[in-house]
């Protein structure tokens, strides 16, 4: 087997304050090989966002790295000074934040902002990097017309392919989409859902997708690591995620989306008043299919209505 | 905020009133209270207010009688018998101080309050009723925000008979803009809240519904703006008594430093006529200007000093505890 | 466009309720203000002066709607009345024989305060917690306590009396002719000095400050977030994403203290006996001069509207938000 793209090991992120500290993200390990779609789903507040940031080291203060390693490549990414770290950035890992509009700077023009990335790190002319910049437009099927416009002058859909495709600029090796079409309507969704996938298809890069969204995972990736509260309790191929998953909470999760064909049936989710503290490491199911083991009940299907 | 304030740019440096800012602005007035009892420059400009309160309230003990009688002796400095010498008119120095701490800081005081009532109520009512009579109110507001304040204050001043009177209500008249703006943006944001709907529904009165439910959620915000439009206040005071506008007759830091210059003080090197009123002025300005910096510190997280310095793009710090 | 139409309109506005305000103001005073006058002035005025007063103050009886349409028909045609203590030169060209002056401290003192406080702002927000942002910003709210003119004050006093560097008064050198010459120009630079430092000193603070904290909260935005995943150098960072878009509200709440400034710039001339309208200012209150008084007023308020609009075409240039598509 060729070396992972990339490789998180018993990451830990810490919110540190005066009084405590918190752990965003609990000695989470996970593997993602090229080309291949992972999925990190979870509720609200779970650590999917503080790992995806931490990946690329974006994480601000009071957030501190505390434990475990990043491996891209082979390389250690925990281990790269600034200098490193920046000519790393975007090169080999790209990222596309949740809020397009928020991502992009509001006072300049959409081509700028793609020329000053693919100069910094590129070199060239002005002329050649916006020659890249439309190539790129045109890939996500936009008219390149639209490098002159500001970023208030663009549609929702407009926005995020435009993020996309900046995102893919340089030919990254992993793409890193966090929550990449919660704020648009579901039709422009699929839109954005049908880009990525023909991008990868063409340029061959590996996806860490975040979403707490559990059919679109479904659909997309091929592996999904279920967090729950800073750890990972499930980790399995989406198919087999899909039918026999193993943890309660995992079941909760799927269950919060009620199918649209079948008998009606109650939805199932987790009992009242349970939590999961002190997740234990991963087991081994088999079929590259690892369980966190619990002592609460395997939730049963619901009752038919 | 008055316009007059001394610093106008702590307007600016408020955050842009978004989201964000109304969240951080709904600190309970008890809890702001003892976080403020708590934070070194809440309380050093504090005890800095005090002491001059209390000075100047024992100024007739002090220096019983009348400093400002003038006296056949002349300047003289500093000296065992006179702690801050004389002035020209041979009055004391150190007693002027004193007893012009009791008009300034009383005028400062009443003109900044008043000025934050009437900006209150501007606001208040505008963001509460809305539509046209919020148009009408922010026009006003935003004329009187505008038109440079010391040349108004001056006309003012001119046109109407001179006493402290005059003084405050001028202060008022050119104070009461600026608090009214910030009122009003953050009742905007409050009154959208559900909270307020709620009362709107089970039928409370607007007055109430704007003391019992914005107003408490404001308190921060209303603090900020009653100590910024004291500065301003005592600063525009003392920039109209300088002039000659104030009421000459009275004793204030303002009117020391206009008989200082007008007697000549100041170019024959008399530094001691000059200095006292004008530290005293900065003193009292500095200390309302720490609270306020202390207040904003405390709504506000992120403005707080880091512990060490770091740099805004710094990546996130790696901070292991074993190397595996 | 519609954005700065609206702004335009307002500005009128303002300027019409500053006319209003000036044609009321006497009018509205208790007792006849031009008897209070003459008795507090104690000078004796020709019947020439006493007269322009009245048509001045309004109490020459009459009915006040065709006197107000008078009256700002006088304004807008540039007629201020005569001058009281100047009698009996027209208030327009008193006005105009300091306006200079003004101008060229007001404009110096802003433009080096706003390029330096607002630079200095920046570097504090992006390093936090170092030198600049922990230091600074305290003692500049300290200086900027001061209320302007004593600082004027104890400027002059350190640098002219004491130690007799830099001149103590006025704009230029007395006996010095007027000229496009270099002597002139560097003699009144020398004079420039001490009023503009003393402008600059205090408003400094409010500037930096200012700035720091819109970059602490331009810099929790997301596109700074995503400007440094890009690999983007830090420097290129601070200017082209930060502190362009910070500049906006800057540039902003600069409109809103320009009139703040021009009172601390009059305060200032005042002490340096630096010949502009604030200077004038003084001389005008103490001789009871209401024209001149009226027209000042006029004329700073016209002047800071400008300005105010000037600052509105800049804004409008930065944010492209705010031009209509």
């Amino acid at each position: 087997m060729s070396v992972p793209v990339l490789e998180v090991q018993e990451l830990t992120v810490e919110y540190v304050s005066d009084e405590r500290a918190v752990r965003g993200a609990d000695r989470v390990s996970f593997t993602i090989h090229a080309g291949e779609i992972f999925g990190l789903a979870g509720e609200s507040g779970c650590g999917k966002s503080t790992i995806a940031n931490s990946i690329m080291r974006l994480l601000k203060d009071p957030a501190r790295i505390t434990h475990g390693k990043i491996l891209f490549d082979g390389k250690d990414v925990l281990g790269m000074d600034e200098a490193e770290l920046r000519a790393w950035r975007w090169n080999n890992v790209a990222m596309v934040f949740q809020s397009a509009m928020n991502s992009l700077n509001p006072v300049t023009r959409i081509g700028e902002q793609f020329v000053d990335v693919i100069r910094t790190h590129r070199g060239g002319t002005r002329a050649t990097a916006m020659q890249r910049a439309e190539e790129l437009l045109k890939m996500v099927r936009i008219d390149p017309a639209r490098l002159r416009a500001y970023p208030h002058q663009l549609s929702g859909g407009q926005r995020q392919r435009i993020v996309i495709a900046m995102a893919c600029a340089l030919n990254p090796r992993l793409l890193i989409l966090d929550e990449p079409t919660t704020a648009l309507d579901v039709v422009v969704q699929q839109e954005i859902l049908e880009q990525i996938r023909d991008l990868q298809n063409e340029l061959g890069f590996a996806i860490l997708f975040i979403t707490h969204d559990m059919s679109l995972m479904l659909e997309l990736s091929n592996r999904i690591g279920i967090m729950y509260g800073g750890r990972i309790v499930e980790l399995a191929p989406s198919r087999i995620l899909h039918h026999d998953s193993r943890h309660p909470y995992t079941q909760a999760l799927l269950g919060a989306f009620p199918p649209l064909h079948g008998p009606k049936v109650k939805l199932t989710g987790l009992a009242e008043g349970v939590k999961f503290t002190n997740v234990q490491d991963l087991e081994d199911h088999g079929d590259g299919h690892w369980v966190a083991p619990t002592d609460q009940p395997v939730l049963s299907q619901g009752e038919a209505l | 905020m008055s316009q007059n304030a001394i610093d106008p740019q702590t307007l600016m440096a408020e955050e842009p009133l978004d989201e964000s800012t109304v969240n951080r602005a709904r600190v309970s007035a008890t809890r702001l209270l003892r976080t403020l009892l708590r934070n070194g420059k809440a309380m050093a400009g504090l005890s800095i207010i005090l002491v001059f309160i209390i000075l100047a309230l024992l100024a007739p003990l002090l220096f019983p009688g009348d400093p400002a009688r003038i006296t056949s002796a002349g300047a003289s400095t500093p000296s065992l018998q006179h702690l801050l010498g004389t002035t020209t008119k041979g009055q004391d120095v150190l007693g002027l101080t004193l007893w012009g701490a009791r008009s300034s800081l009383f005028v400062g005081f009443a003109a900044g309050i008043f000025s934050t009532v009437v900006g209150v109520l501007v606001g208040l009512s505008g963001a509460y009723f809305g539509r046209g009579l919020d148009e009408v109110l922010s026009l006003v507001t935003n004329v009187f925000l505008l038109v440079p304040g010391l040349p108004l204050l001056v006309i003012l001043a001119a046109f109407m008979p001179p006493g402290l009177g005059t003084v405050i209500v001028v202060l008022v008249i050119t104070g009461w803009a600026g608090s009214a703006r910030v009122m009003r943006s953050q009742a905007m944001s409050i009154r959208g809240k559900d909270y307020v709907a709620a009362a709107l529904v089970s039928g409370e009165r607007p007055l109430r519904i704007m003391i019992r439910e914005i107003l408490p959620n404001m308190a921060s915000v209303v603090m900020t703006t009653l100590l910024g439009c004291i500065i301003g206040s005592i600063g525009a005071q003392a920039g109209l008594e300088f002039l000659g506008l104030g009421d000459v007759n009275t004793i204030s830091w303002g009117t020391n430093l206009f008989w200082a210059t007008s007697d000549g003080s100041l170019m024959l090197g008399q530094w001691w006529i000059f200095v006292p009123s004008g530290l005293a002025i900065a003193l009292v300005a500095f200390a309302l200007a720490l609270c306020n910096y202390a207040v904003d510190e405390i709504t506000n997280p992120r403005l707080r000093r880091p512990k060490h310095a770091t740099k805004s793009t710094a990546a996130t710090t790696v901070a292991r505890k074993e190397e595996k | 466009m519609s954005f700065l139409l609206r702004r335009l309109g307002f500005y009128l506005l303002a300027f019409w309720a500053s006319i209003t305000l000036n044609f009321l103001l006497p009018r509205l005073m208790p007792g006849d203000p031009v008897t209070r006058m003459l008795s507090r002035s104690q000078q004796r005025l020709e019947p020439q002066q006493v007269e322009a007063l009245r048509t001045l103050m309004g109490v020459d009886g009459g009915p006040i709607i065709p006197e107000y349409f008078a009256y700002l028909g006088r304004i807008l045609t540039g007629d201020f009345g005569m001058s009281i203590s100047r009698f009996p030169t027209p208030v327009s060209e008193v006005i105009a024989s300091q306006l200079p002056w003004t101008l060229l401290l007001g404009l110096t003192s802003l433009i080096i305060a706003v390029i330096l406080g607002n630079l200095l702002g920046i570097l504090a927000a992006w390093r936090r917690g170092g030198f600049l942002d922990s230091i600074a910003p305290p003692l500049l709210v300290f200086i900027g306590s001061f209320p302007y003119f004593w600082l004027a004050m104890g400027a002059l006093y350190i640098f002219g009396i004491n130690m007799g560097v830099a001149p103590m008064r006025h704009a230029f050198s007395v006996g010095l002719v007027p000229g496009f010459n270099l002597v002139f120009i560097l003699d009144v630079a020398a004079h420039l000095i001490l009023p503009a430092l003393t402008i600059v000193l205090v408003s400094l603070g409010g500037w930096m400050l200012g700035m720091r904290n819109t970059m602490i909260a331009t810099n929790s935005e997301d596109y700074i977030l995503m400007a440094e995943a890009k690999g983007l150098r830090p420097h290129r960072i601070m200017l082209n994403y930060a502190a362009r878009n910070a500049m906006l509200p800057s540039v902003t709440s600069m409109g809103m203290s320009i009139g703040f400034i021009v009172g601390g710039a009059l305060l200032t001339e005042v002490v340096f006996a630096y010949p502009g309208v604030g200077y004038q200012l003084l001389g005008a209150v103490q001789g009871l001069d209401y024209p001149l008084m009226q027209g000042m007023f006029l004329t700073i308020t016209a002047a800071v509207l400008i300005a105010n609009f000037l600052v509105d075409l800049v804004y409008v240039r930065l944010d492209p938000r705010v031009r209509k598509g």
